[in-house]
């Protein structure tokens, strides 16, 4: 255990997994925001709105997230001097949470539009019958069922946006996996155990986490 | 609700007017941010022809883009086959009447699911030299790292399919006495790996995207050759960039295209998986048909 008994690399080990929570509860939130609207804009009755929506979905599903980071860093960056913060660490996370945010956010629009699916068509055409916009019918009838049957897709793109996080250590954010680099780099005779600890930081938090959307969407699911 | 539009009426008059001038509205407004990003490079003279101009050059394409395309695609190969037959090992290893093989298996493939990719990239290229007194190239810890977690994905996958196969048909198979082993072997798995198809493509899509975390461990890939390697020659890292997206969508939307056309070629069958973790299809193809990736790992 002499590797974290020393404060120092404790510190880095702690300091390692709050950036990467940290980068998670941003690009959460706003990849929720975006993916909720892209969903809706797929599905609506304006066709730009669709094609806007599905030119998103298609492109950031099918580029890699080292790509979308990569791009972030050094296009809005380096090459348009797109600066978000003063703090040269605090610039990286921005810049981490725009390419984790809109590269999750396709994931999430892909949910919520099955999530859509299981709606029952009766639901859609009563919402109609009774005179609802499409606006109306969305937002009263359609999205508050679709939202208890998408739980646990969110589950996995949540923890799937956990561990993405640590790609933004690619554009030098001194995340948990370069922390964990260096660490073995300067402790060669403790890989082992030094790769177990942060696997293990990340399985702690994963599995339960895993779990626990599995047991809400069982509680939660529309019984039909 | 299998079709989008019955959350709508067929347009009127007025919603038609209505659908128009959105339209005009969000497209102008479109248009404007595209144009906005185009004058934004171009005040950084992104646009200049020197930076583009290499890409007409056949030196670009069979010096830079074209090996490491090849690198990239060798690596998703292997990878590939390595997680098919680390997903059937631990597949049925987990689905073992043996509580000694079934546990740890599993304690296996939720472990690997669960620890990122960029970590156990990290152990096998840093780490592992220590412990084996020798180096471990980029090539190989790109695949054990791909290997060890999109086959415990597809474990799950697989055993998702197996435990969808109806009961009557191990029962019958266990009543001309089979054993369990020849009715995994001849009976449960061949049926399992049909439905399980679109999503194990699905999951070549992850891997292949996946294999761009080369690029961390120097391995060289697209993203290394064709976009670190050759913007250090022109210095047109945007346009590399560009270059390389494009290669990865026209890759990956033919995978999902193939994908989509096997759900569709082997839609007639006896039963459907259903997701494991999603109620009816939710995280499930798009109406295109393109199957999905269930998991959007980097």
């Amino acid at each position: 255990m002499h590797v974290f008994t020393d404060p120092e690399n404790f510190d880095a080990y702690l300091s390692g997994f709050l950036w990467i929570l940290k980068l998670t509860g941003a690009s959460a939130v706003c990849a929720l925001v975006i993916g909720v609207l892209l969903a809706a804009m797929r599905v609506s009755p304006v066709p730009v709105l669709r094609v806007f929506g599905a030119a998103w979905v298609n492109i950031f599903r099918n580029t890699p997230l080292t790509l979308v980071i990569f791009f972030c860093y050094f296009g809005l960056y380096a090459t348009l001097g797109l600066s978000l913060a003063q703090d040269l660490d605090l610039n990286i996370y921005w810049l981490g949470v725009i390419g984790l945010s809109v590269y999750t956010a396709a994931f999430v629009c892909e949910a919520v539009r099955s999530g859509i699916n299981t709606v029952p068509t009766g639901q859609a055409e009563a919402a109609r019958a009774i005179g609802l916009s499409f606006a109306q019918t969305l937002r009263i009838v359609v999205l508050p069922q679709a939202a208890r049957s998408v739980i646990a897709p969110f589950g996995s793109i949540l923890i799937a946006l956990c561990k993405n996080a640590t790609i933004v250590g690619t554009i030098g954010l001194l995340e948990s996996s370069n922390v964990m680099k260096d660490l073995i780099n300067f402790n060669g005779d403790a890989v082992i155990m030094i790769f177990l600890v942060f696997a293990g930081t990340f399985a702690a938090l994963l599995i339960p986490t895993g779990y626990f959307f599995g047991w809400l969407a069982n509680r939660l699911a529309v019984k039909r | 609700m299998s079709t989008s539009n019955v959350l709508y009426d067929h347009p009127g008059p007025r919603a038609k007017v209505r659908n128009a001038v959105l339209s005009v509205v969000f497209g102008v407004a479109l248009l404007g941010l595209l144009y906005w990003i185009y004058t934004r490079f171009d005040q950084a003279n992104q646009w200049e022809p020197r930076l583009w101009e290499p890409f007409t050059r056949s030196a670009t394409w069979t010096q830079f883009i074209l090996p490491g395309l090849w690198a990239t695609l060798k690596a998703a190969g292997v990878g590939m086959l390595l997680s098919l037959a680390f997903g059937i090992v631990f597949a049925f290893g987990r689905l073992s009447d043996r509580w000694w093989i079934s546990v740890p298996a599993g304690m296996v493939v939720e472990f690997f699911r669960a620890v990122p990719l960029l970590l156990m990239i990290f152990f096998i290229f840093y780490g592992v030299p220590f412990l084996i007194k020798g180096p471990v190239t980029a090539f190989w810890a790109v695949v054990i790292g791909l290997t060890l977690y999109n086959g415990s994905v597809l474990a799950e996958a697989f055993r998702a399919g197996i435990r969808a196969v109806p009961g009557g048909q191990s029962e019958a198979a266990y009543a001309v006495g089979m054993r369990k082993n020849q009715v995994m072997r001849l009976i449960l798995l061949p049926q399992a790996a049909r439905a399980m198809l679109p999503i194990i493509v699905s999951q070549l899509v992850v891997l292949l995207k996946d294999t761009a975390l080369g690029y961390i461990v120097a391995y060289p890939e697209l993203l290394q050759r064709g976009v670190n390697d050759l913007a250090a020659n022109y210095g047109n890292i945007i346009a590399c960039a560009i270059v390389a997206a494009v290669i990865y969508i026209v890759i990956n939307s033919l995978l999902t295209w193939f994908a989509g056309w096997l759900d569709r070629r082997t839609g007639v069958r006896a039963f459907r998986v259903p997701r494991q973790t999603a109620p009816v299809g939710a995280a499930d193809s798009t109406p295109e048909g393109g199957a999905t990736v269930s998991e959007p790992q980097g």
